[in-house]
């Protein structure tokens, strides 16, 4: 496993300039338009801190959320299809579980220095209001495993890649959206509401608010947590079944 | 024996391949050697027979046969966003080789396939040779006891063809087990010391290139053309010479133990053909006759 993470972070190593300068770049830009920009027209703020602070956890979470999808859709169906990359690794005494679990490390591992990223620029805000901000990292990796492992599974069973649009038109974009980073989920109609408490996207966003403000989270922490990490098993149990499928045939 | 639902892809071969052997699947499209490779490889579960690789079982033991496995698939799946020497230090990893070991001996493999120079380039922009030359040495990085090579030079140009041939007959030389697939005569004449032609899934002929050659076919073929539309009407007038008269759309072809005398035969018979080419038989020859010169896709 570790031999499979290690080749993606060489793989890495060939794009990591343009993306890092990105992963300050648009934390920076998302702040500076909703948090001054659409805050500016806010006036109280929301739960008793700044729309900046409160919506900084959102942007950290949904952020996290696009990168643990786009890693796990278009590069999977290429690993697949076009460079066939787990074919060779398969070759390999590499199992399923190495090929599978490797890549969902670095998954994980692209989302955790997003979210780094962003929790600096945050801090150079001023919109850190804990230590427990430090929690939002490890609550990163547990909302990107639990995005990114039902997101392979879907991934390896689509045959084409306009699949994948409909992913993000049907679930990302709804989510980022609803699922509590802009504005509190309580404002929703009570039946979109529960759709919003079902996505993973607002259990991670409601802990890493929890986080940086140093409140107690709206809903328990422990059910959080399982809750994510429900996403991330089932996803894994349900992407291993696909993969098995196409890789020992 | 391998079976997708209710289609058979490899129905019942017997064989057994003998350390420091080169060793050849021959057969058309479908005939089921990519499945049959890829069962060797121990990535894809026989759904009936006995499999012993290595004298381990591949359903039990997958990965530590894998490790002592090459694996050159027909289509290259290298990574074209990395070096050429990444490509393989990479894939040294999944072998568990350290990273140190790893770098030498990727030296040491793209100076055997002549890429040395391109060590620091892209694999992307390497023409169809160099890439299927990375993609040998890259089967060569876990000094494999068996290397599998799936249509090791379909899709080259003589040139490449030849390089690629030339760097196989050494490994063969260093005791390398080589186990391929082509449809190529003249690759399977070139490298195998033993090989059995394959169609239908089954095995139709097994043996070394000369053995084949000798046991299905004759020492020469005389190939003739006449001027006439039809090559038939001449067929009647052909009976008995040689062993067999094949006639094709274009030429006729005679399966003789002697060209020249058959060609003398022929003229004494008052035929005049308009070319006359006497050859020894090929492989091709064999391959055709067993397995038919109706096109499979």
């Amino acid at each position: 496993m570790a031999a499979v993470f290690e080749y993606w972070l060489v793989t890495y190593k060939r794009v990591w300039r343009g993306s890092a300068l990105s992963t300050f770049v648009l934390p920076l830009l998302t702040v500076l338009g909703f948090g001054l920009g659409v805050g500016e027209y806010v006036d109280d703020g929301l739960g008793g801190v700044s729309y900046l602070d409160w919506i900084v956890p959102g942007l950290i979470a949904s952020t996290v959320m696009q990168v643990a999808v786009f890693e796990s859709t278009w590069p999977v169906l290429s690993n697949f299809n076009w460079v066939r990359t787990y074919e060779g690794q398969a070759a390999t005494p590499m199992r399923i579980d190495d090929i599978l679990g490797g890549n969902l490390i670095y998954v994980a591992f692209r989302a955790l220095t997003g979210a780094a990223a962003f929790i600096l620029v945050a801090l150079a805000f001023g919109a850190l209001h804990s230590w427990w901000a430090l929690a939002v990292l490890p609550i990163s990796v547990l909302l990107a495993l639990a995005l990114a492992a039902p997101t392979f599974a879907y991934a390896s069973s689509v045959s084409s890649d306009s699949y994948l649009a409909l992913l993000l038109r049907f679930a990302v974009i709804p989510m980022s959206l609803f699922a509590g980073v802009f504005f509190p989920v309580e404002s929703l109609p009570v039946g979109l509401r529960w759709l919003a408490y079902a996505s993973p996207l607002w259990h991670g966003v409601d802990l890493s608010r929890a986080a940086t403000l140093g409140v107690p989270a709206d809903w328990s922490v422990p059910g959080h947590v399982l809750y994510l990490a429900l996403w991330a098993g089932g996803g894994y149990a349900l992407a291993r079944v696909r993969f098995k499928k196409r890789l020992v045939v | 024996m391998k079976r997708f639902g209710d289609f058979t892809a490899v129905d019942g071969i017997d064989v057994d391949v003998w350390p420091g052997e080169a060793f050849g699947f021959l057969g058309p499209n479908g005939a089921g050697k990519s499945s049959t490779m890829r069962m060797i490889g121990c990535v894809s579960p026989p759904t009936g027979g006995t499999l012993r690789i290595l004298g381990k079982d591949p359903t039990r033991d997958g990965p530590a046969i894998r490790a002592r496995l090459g694996v050159c698939p027909q289509l290259d799946n290298l990574d074209p966003e990395l070096t050429v020497q990444e490509n393989l230090t990479t894939y040294a990893r999944y072998f568990g080789i350290p990273r140190k070991v790893a770098r030498e001996r990727a030296a040491e493999l793209l100076d055997f396939v002549q890429l040395s120079e391109r060590a620091k380039g892209k694999v992307e922009p390497l023409s169809g040779g160099m890439k299927r030359r990375l993609t040998i040495a890259r089967a060569l990085v876990n000094e494999p006891d068996i290397v599998l090579l799936d249509e090791p030079t379909t899709g080259l140009d003589p040139q490449a063809r030849h390089l690629v041939w030339e760097r196989l007959f050494r490994l063969k030389r260093q005791g390398v087990t080589l186990v391929l697939t082509t449809h190529y005569m003249d690759e399977a004449e070139q490298l195998c010391d033993r090989l059995v032609v394959m169609d239908g899934g089954r095995i139709v002929a097994e043996g070394s290139p000369r053995e084949l050659i000798e046991r299905h076919s004759t020492r020469e073929v005389v190939e003739l053309r006449f001027a006439a539309e039809s090559q038939e009407a001449f067929a009647g007038k052909l009976e008995g010479l040689g062993e067999r008269v094949e006639v094709l759309p274009d030429r006729i072809l005679l399966y003789v133990s002697d060209g020249d005398t058959a060609v003398a035969d022929v003229h004494a018979r008052g035929l005049t053909p308009a070319s006359v080419l006497v050859r020894r038989s090929s492989l091709e020859d064999v391959f055709l006759h067993l397995t038919g010169r109706t096109l499979v896709d």
